[in-house]
């Protein structure tokens, strides 16, 4: 069973946020909801890296645990997906999730925040599959006609890939053996500091 | 020639001469031997160290970069929103681990055993009656005081259910509501919660305003506590208007309610733009402190109500029985008495009647 996953490549960024736009439009997201963001870091610095970010459909997800409601499930795909009939708005999702991905139409007095809105994956929600509920509600699902996420589709460089979590990996380690170059072998340098 | 055969003089400078080569062989050798005990005591850096850590930088230049990140350093972004710079935050799996972990586990455990002493006291001890019921009434509290407390009293039980509801429903009133049933109930709670809370803030503060200066403990007040208000030992500890008990629940409420207070605005008003870090430790201190006040409150409800007979119809009627007064308020009934006789000029109607307690 495919289990699905995002892996931006930060080397490949390139900050065009054509990402965010194509998913902006494709699920008609609202004013002041942003489904996915790019971050760049030491913007303006040579060597600066772009990221694409928006949820990444975590295995024990921290917004599904602490759901006063539990209006959040898990698919057989591994996407985390939420039901807006039994939101309440409370913001706790978007206390606990170390990305930001929750976001809220409205920002108002007395804690009024509206319904959830985040990152389906492009698959949807509880509604029947590509029902005008659905799509009113969710936005499109392109998983359910068998497509992937739209932002990965539309990224200039193939930096943003989605997919199945091991085709993903495959892709990314083929791409940093080609590379060459420059290590990245995390912590080998305080490791092995002082090896020959 | 042998050794043996060169003879005085010579012979001992020639031992002088084997003596100083062997000497300064042996110091040849050993003077380096100081480099190596001063570089393993760490006083001599050599360039070694230097190169390694050019090295380490070879070896990976982005493990420093990610580990910032991973620590929660902000970025840009062309995203405009909250905290849409920041790639990765680490407070909210804290919070996640305390929410569901401590703070549940102990705030459900304390409510439990709230109840289950409560209820133990009253199973083994009874309730708390009367001495003697005279049937003459002493005014203790005024009508707008009466009004206040069961305002901030009601407003307080809402807050209480509304606020349990939306922490320990998901474990405790789904399974027996269903989710949608459930969502049903806490889409009305949390309004319900937010809306009510500036009217119960306005109704404490001014409680806790009115009452403070009565509320300071007093010598006689330790007496009372050492004896736990007649629970062990001395059966009738003297008290004032307010017993220590009372007084200790009073502060009890100023201080988590103040916290409760500040922690709320911050939850209230998240449209002010509070950072992640600020709402979730509001939330903890904010559940915790109420919690807290909801598990005393619970002996304060029970003590006014069914555990002390008498209590009750004071906050009701506005009056009390003397009976009431002299035995668990004596040195306040004490204080009307002696001033009730010196307006009347009267002896009290019952210093000659009266049964001594």
């Amino acid at each position: 069973m495919a289990r699905m996953k995002f892996l931006c490549d930060a080397e490949r960024c390139i900050e065009c946020n054509g990402c965010v736009t194509a998913c902006k439009n494709e699920h008609e997201v609202p004013w002041g909801v942003n489904r996915r963001r790019v971050v760049t870091l030491d913007d303006g610095v040579p060597g600066e890296k772009s990221i694409s970010v928006a949820c990444m459909h975590c295995t024990d997800a921290p917004c599904a645990a602490v759901c006063p409601v539990d209006c959040f499930y898990t698919t057989d795909d591994g996407v985390v997906l939420h039901d807006k009939d039994l939101c309440i708005g409370c913001g706790y999702c978007f206390y606990a999730c170390p990305f930001g991905a929750p976001q809220f139409p409205q920002q108002e007095a007395f804690g009024v925040r509206g319904k959830m809105d985040k990152c389906t994956f492009c698959a949807g929600g509880p509604e029947e599959d590509s029902s005008a509920a659905e799509e009113e509600k969710y936005g499109r699902n392109r998983v359910a006609e068998g497509k992937l996420p739209l932002c990965a589709e539309m990224c200039s460089t193939k930096a943003l890939l989605a997919g199945d979590g091991d085709m993903v990996a495959d892709i990314y380690r083929e791409r940093i053996t080609k590379r060459g170059g420059r290590p990245e072998t995390w912590g080998w340098g305080t490791a092995y500091k002082g090896d020959a | 020639m042998r050794v043996k055969e060169i003879k005085g003089k010579r012979r001992k400078r020639l031992y002088i001469a084997l003596a100083a080569i062997t000497a300064g062989l042996l110091v040849a050798m050993a003077l380096p031997l100081t480099g190596y005990v001063l570089h393993s005591v760490g006083l001599v850096q050599v360039a070694q160290a230097q190169e390694a850590d050019d090295e380490d930088e070879a070896v990976n230049q982005r493990a420093e970069y990610w580990r910032a990140v991973r620590g929660g350093v902000e970025g840009y972004s062309a995203v405009s929103g909250q905290e849409t710079g920041v790639l990765i935050q680490n407070g909210g799996q804290k919070w996640r681990e305390t929410r569901d972990g401590p703070l549940s586990f102990f705030g459900a455990s304390l409510i439990i055993a709230v109840l289950v002493a409560i209820a133990a006291k009253h199973l083994v001890r009874g309730r708390d009656t009367l001495d003697e019921r005279t049937g003459r009434m002493m005014a203790r509290w005024p009508a707008f005081e009466r009004a206040l407390h069961w305002y901030v009293a009601i407003l307080f039980i809402i807050l209480a259910i509304t606020g349990l509801s939306l922490m320990f429903g998901r474990a405790m009133l789904i399974p027996l509501m269903g989710k949608e049933g459930f969502a049903a109930w806490a889409q009305l709670a949390k309004p319900v919660h937010d809306y009510l809370a500036l009217p119960f803030a306005a109704g404490l503060i001014l409680t806790l305003l009115i009452y403070a200066r009565k509320m300071l403990l007093q010598s006689h007040d330790f007496a009372w506590l050492r004896s736990m208000g007649g629970l062990i030992g001395d059966r009738h500890p003297p008290s004032g208007f307010f017993n220590a008990g009372e007084k200790i629940f009073f502060w009890l409420l100023f201080f988590c309610g103040i916290a409760i207070m500040v922690s709320g605005f911050y939850l209230l008003f998240p449209n002010l733009g509070w950072e992640r870090d600020a709402m979730q430790l509001s939330h903890i201190v904010h559940s915790a402190s109420g919690v807290f006040l909801i598990a005393v409150s619970l002996g304060h409800i029970y003590l006014g109500s069914f555990g002390v007979e008498g209590a009750l119809e004071g906050m009701v009627t506005g009056s009390v029985d003397e009976g009431f007064a002299k035995e668990h308020h004596v040195l306040w009934y004490e204080e009307v008495k002696g001033i009730a006789a010196v307006e009347d000029n009267t002896p009290a109607p019952d210093a000659t009647t009266a049964t001594p307690t």
